[in-house]
């Protein structure tokens, strides 16, 4: 027997018992403690975010369908109800660039990884009942809300030219501070405070359970990969975020108390804030992506009926990734004026990144390798994941040459390149996984029609939109421009129209989840065969409440590769 | 010796020492283009102008070869009058797919290497992905393979797949720090000097060595550079001017906020920032007109501060000067003999320490 709650959890469906008792709708999702009620709240919730935060790029790639300022203006009277002009035209562009980035980058795709995803799966994989701090873990999903109401309180204030902060994500200073009077960034710079405060309990919380709650003969290197990018995740979160809080506190200091801790006119640098920005911001897009490489490993074994090529390797190649993350961060800032010497060291040390990442792509190619593959919906998405990560990585590399970064920084190359990561490589991983445990989660299958449809319209949208915007950036277009010489019109149209086809990929998902909640047939313990080997199939569909209470036991299987969990036919769920 | 040259030394041992002969050669091809592009135009002449007028016969297909003499005409007169459109060399192509066509020797040395080494190898790396991901799928989908193998190591694969893009990486950095060094070369002590101001939502250029004077230059109104035939958004009404084939030193610092000074087409960005003076040096091989524009976000009007570089043989430069009431350094006993005295040791040590000289506003009651 490789569990031994399941005999009992198996019942609890049927009997009500005390395993399943919930408390009421209330208590339940305003006051939760439980991991798995936290996840499905931080995943409704990154929905939320991600469709305001996909609206905006809408508004946005609406914009630069065509050049001139059509549409600005028309937001503006919207919002203020006053006539527009060409700096309250600008100074929306800027609001929408800096709200569509901070939202997908803390109110998407990390609440939705490792919010959603982390504490919905990450107990069950290592058999723990719950996390170690539930109540602190009810806290994190509250702040991270409480983090994005403050945010979009912000487009409501004056921020300088006009109401918001149009500061950009990155918050440089002196145009956040000196740069943009009045409350917006005061309040943007709070939204920061308040979902890093949130990551922050979360990363600790991760870190106690994986440490401490594992289960029974689950050591380190038996646990699961996602359960592994979790590890990896949270100590990242854990070191980069506070390294942001100081940076975004001397914002608040400079801007409200009169210190000049970024103003050269009081002995401040303005480069300093960048330098403590970047310290927290590259680590930050590994947090972005380590959940996804976790994700992915579990799926691509899952489909391939064959244990993760490698586990060890993967495992630390994602340790090596998040402690080489952490040196390489001024490559986002190679035009402001650093010394040769400098430049040179952060383009090597940028080009190792790409080592640790091709030991990933490849085996992962490796565990489908001799597999028998099956393409389920979260295969595809997968695989889709797997291609489109490697475009973006390469053009990584050539990103890091500090040489070549001179005419490509702040150009469309660069927002290419970062969408490629994210909004193809995060973003697919949360669909795959998604659509891995939706089931799991809901109780109810989805349609796998559906779900392949979304793939296929949204995979051909998301490179219409962003392969052309390579050759922009090749041709020098800038980034954060609401408006453009007309010799870019060509590929931004085709991007804008790309959009439209992404938008519409996205219909048919609220289409599937709306399917599977009326009318998806229920969702059996292990719905994907004996490929799922970890621990959250050997539970119902939705599990119950209160799993594992008494605590499974991970045979020893004297070999890595059995790590990846116990085997669901020698557990006795059903 | 500092840090780069060890480190390109050490790499170019390693490259020899390992056995990646065939990823070398792309090296080899790079350094002869390099080479074939090193014969700078030479400026003051007439020559270089007739030589410059096929390419931009090429590049501007409006030109007819009518336009073509009258550029003749504008580079031989040793006046001052503003380029005209048929002279615009560095601005985006409609639907282009690559790099602005450049204009520096250091920006056809990187264009080379991404072209011809990193484009090359990141292509191959996603299609070889790509083609294993559809091997994988043709071979070993369920209905052929229908038992999975248990294999999930191999110490001899994976040793490498981590050392071959160690040495595609190694490969990559050769020619990387070599355009760094040669970014990072530090002009002549006589060299040009000419900062530029970023503003919101504008650019200033001054000339320290010139009667310290600042051209306030501004985005033109669509309706002007259509008038002018020049781009929307990237023409200005007052171009910065500089010596065409010399080295110059530019030097960039931000007023307010943080701007960035970026030409693609010759393949310069460096950021305007408060209190801070970058410094690069500029060589621009061609006469033409060069546009750029802010590349860091500055607030609201930060897509409208274009940046118009117009390089031009030192005599129309040296009018140009005259015409903005600057001084050249030669003629600076003539022009106004009282002021030579008080001129001249002024001029002397800007030109020499540029870099030290924070505020070229102190030479310019001198002049
Ligand atoms: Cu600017």
């Amino acid at each position: 027997m490789a569990t031994t709650a399941d005999h009992f959890q198996a019942h609890a469906d049927e009997h009500h018992h005390d395993a399943d008792h919930k408390p009421g709708f209330f208590a339940r999702w305003f006051m939760s403690t439980n991991h798995k009620d936290i996840g499905t709240l931080y995943l409704i919730f990154a929905i939320f975010a991600g469709i305001i935060g996909g609206a905006v790029s809408g508004l946005m790639r609406w914009e630069l369908a065509e050049p001139g300022v059509q549409i600005m203006g028309h937001i503006v009277e919207f919002l203020n109800g006053t006539p527009s002009d060409i700096n309250h035209d600008g100074h929306m562009w800027n609001v929408l660039i800096t709200a569509h980035g901070l939202i997908m980058v803390f109110f998407m795709v990390m609440p939705a990884m490792i919010g959603g995803f982390g504490n919905w799966f990450v107990p069950l994989m290592i058999g723990a009942p719950d996390m170690a701090f539930p109540r602190m873990n009810n806290i994190s999903f509250w702040l991270t809300v409480a983090g994005f109401i403050s945010l979009m309180l912000s487009a409501f204030f004056p921020g300088g030219t006009g109401n918001g902060a149009g500061t950009g994500w990155t918050v440089y200073a002196p145009l956040s501070t000196s740069g943009s009077v009045g409350p917006a960034v005061d309040f943007g710079i709070f939204s920061l405070h308040l979902a890093g405060a949130a990551s922050i309990m979360g990363a600790i919380n991760f870190i106690t359970t994986i440490f401490n709650m594992r289960a029974p003969g689950m050591t380190l290197h038996k646990m699961p990969l996602f359960a592994w990018s979790v590890l990896v995740t949270a100590f990242l979160l854990l070191l980069a975020l506070p390294v942001l809080a100081a940076a975004i506190t001397m914002l608040i200091t400079d801007r409200n108390f009169g210190t000049t801790f970024f103003d050269p006119a009081g002995g401040g640098d303005p480069i300093l804030y960048q330098h403590l920005f970047w310290f927290f911001g590259h680590p930050e897009v590994y947090i972005m992506i380590l959940p996804g490489f976790g994700m992915i490993s579990q799926i691509v074994a899952t489909f391939s009926r064959k244990p993760v090529f490698g586990y060890l390797g993967m495992a630390y190649a994602m340790v090596a990734i998040g402690v080489v993350g952490f040196v390489v961060w001024a490559h986002h800032m190679f035009t402001v004026g650093m010394d040769v010497n400098t430049k040179m060291y952060f383009t090597a040390a940028t080009m190792v990144i790409a080592v640790p990442t091709g030991i990933k792509i490849f085996s992962w190619v490796a565990t489908m390798w001799g597999g028998s593959l099956e393409f389920k919906s979260p295969m595809v998405w997968a695989m889709g994941f797997i291609f489109l990560f490697t475009v973006g990585g390469v053009t990584g590399v050539v990103l890091a040459n500090g040489g070549l970064d001179d005419n490509l920084h702040d150009t469309y190359y660069v927002v290419a390149h970062f969408h490629y990561v994210l909004s193809m490589g995060a973003v697919f991983s949360l669909f795959a996984g998604f659509y891995y445990w939706f089931p799991k989660m809901s109780g109810k299958m989805h349609s796998e029609f559906l779900a392949h449809l979304h793939f296929w319209i949204f995979f051909i949208g998301v490179n219409i939109i962003f392969f052309p915007q390579h050759f922009l950036g090749l041709q020098g277009m800038a980034r954060r421009y609401p408006d453009y010489t007309p010799a870019y019109e060509y590929w931004n149209h085709i991007s804008s129209i790309g959009y439209v086809i992404m938008a519409g990929s996205m219909l048919i998902f609220f289409a599937n989840l709306i399917y599977a909640f009326v009318a998806g047939k229920k969702a059996p313990a292990n719905y994907w065969g004996e490929g799922a080997t970890t621990l959250e199939w050997s539970l119902s569909s939705p599990p119950p409440y209160h799993q594992f209470e008494t605590l499974p036991v991970i045979e020893d299987h004297h070999s890595h590769h059995d790590a990846i969990g116990a085997k669901p036919d020698t557990a006795t769920a059903h | 010796m500092n840090f780069g040259d060890i480190a390109r030394k050490r790499l170019h041992t390693l490259i020899l020492a390992s056995l990646f002969a065939v990823a070398a050669t792309p090296q080899v091809s790079l350094a002869q283009e390099a080479a074939v592009a090193t014969p700078p135009a030479e400026s003051t002449v007439a020559a270089p102008a007739a030589a410059v007028a096929a390419p931009v016969a090429a590049e501007a297909p409006a030109a007819t070869p009518a336009e073509a003499t009258a550029i003749g005409e504008v580079v031989l007169d040793n006046t001052y009058k503003p380029l005209g459109p048929e002279w615009i060399k560095g601005a985006p192509t409609p639907g282009a797919i690559n790099f602005q066509t450049q204009h520096t020797d250091d920006g056809r040395f990187a264009y080379g290497m991404h072209t011809f080494v990193l484009l090359p190898i990141i292509t191959a790396i996603s299609l070889f992905v790509l083609a294993l991901l559809l091997w994988v799928v043709v071979r070993y989908n369920r209905k052929r393979n229908e038992v999975p193998s248990k294999t999930s190591h191999n110490t001899l694969i994976e040793v490498i797949w981590t050392v071959v893009p160690v040495l595609i990486l190694v490969v990559i950095a050769v020619p990387s720090i070599t355009l760094l060094a040669r970014q990072y070369e530090s002009a002549p002590k006589d060299a040009l000097t000419i900062k530029a101001t970023g503003y919101q939502w504008y650019w200033g250029y001054t000339y320290p060595d010139n009667g310290g004077f600042e051209v306030i230059s501004n985005m033109l109104s669509e309706e002007e550079a259509d008038k002018r035939g020049e781009p929307r958004h990237l023409a200005a009404d007052n171009r910065m001017v500089v010596p065409v084939g010399e080295t110059i030193r530019i030097q960039v610092v931000g007023a307010d906020v943080i701007h960035s000074f970026g030409v693609p087409s010759l393949w310069f960005k460096i950021d305007a920032v408060p209190g801070r003076i970058n410094e690069r040096t500029l060589k621009i091989n061609e006469p033409g007109i060069y546009y750029g524009q802010c590349m860091e976000l500055c607030g609201a009007r930060h897509g409208y501060m274009p940046i118009a570089i117009e390089a031009l043989p030192r005599p129309q430069f040296e009018a140009w000067v005259r015409s903005q009431g600057g001084t050249v350094p030669g003629d600076a006993p003539a022009a106004a003999p009282a002021a030579a005295p008080a001129a001249a040791p002024a001029a002397t040590p800007a030109a020499a320490v540029p870099a030290a000289d924070a505020s070229p506003a102190a030479t310019a009651p001198a002049a």
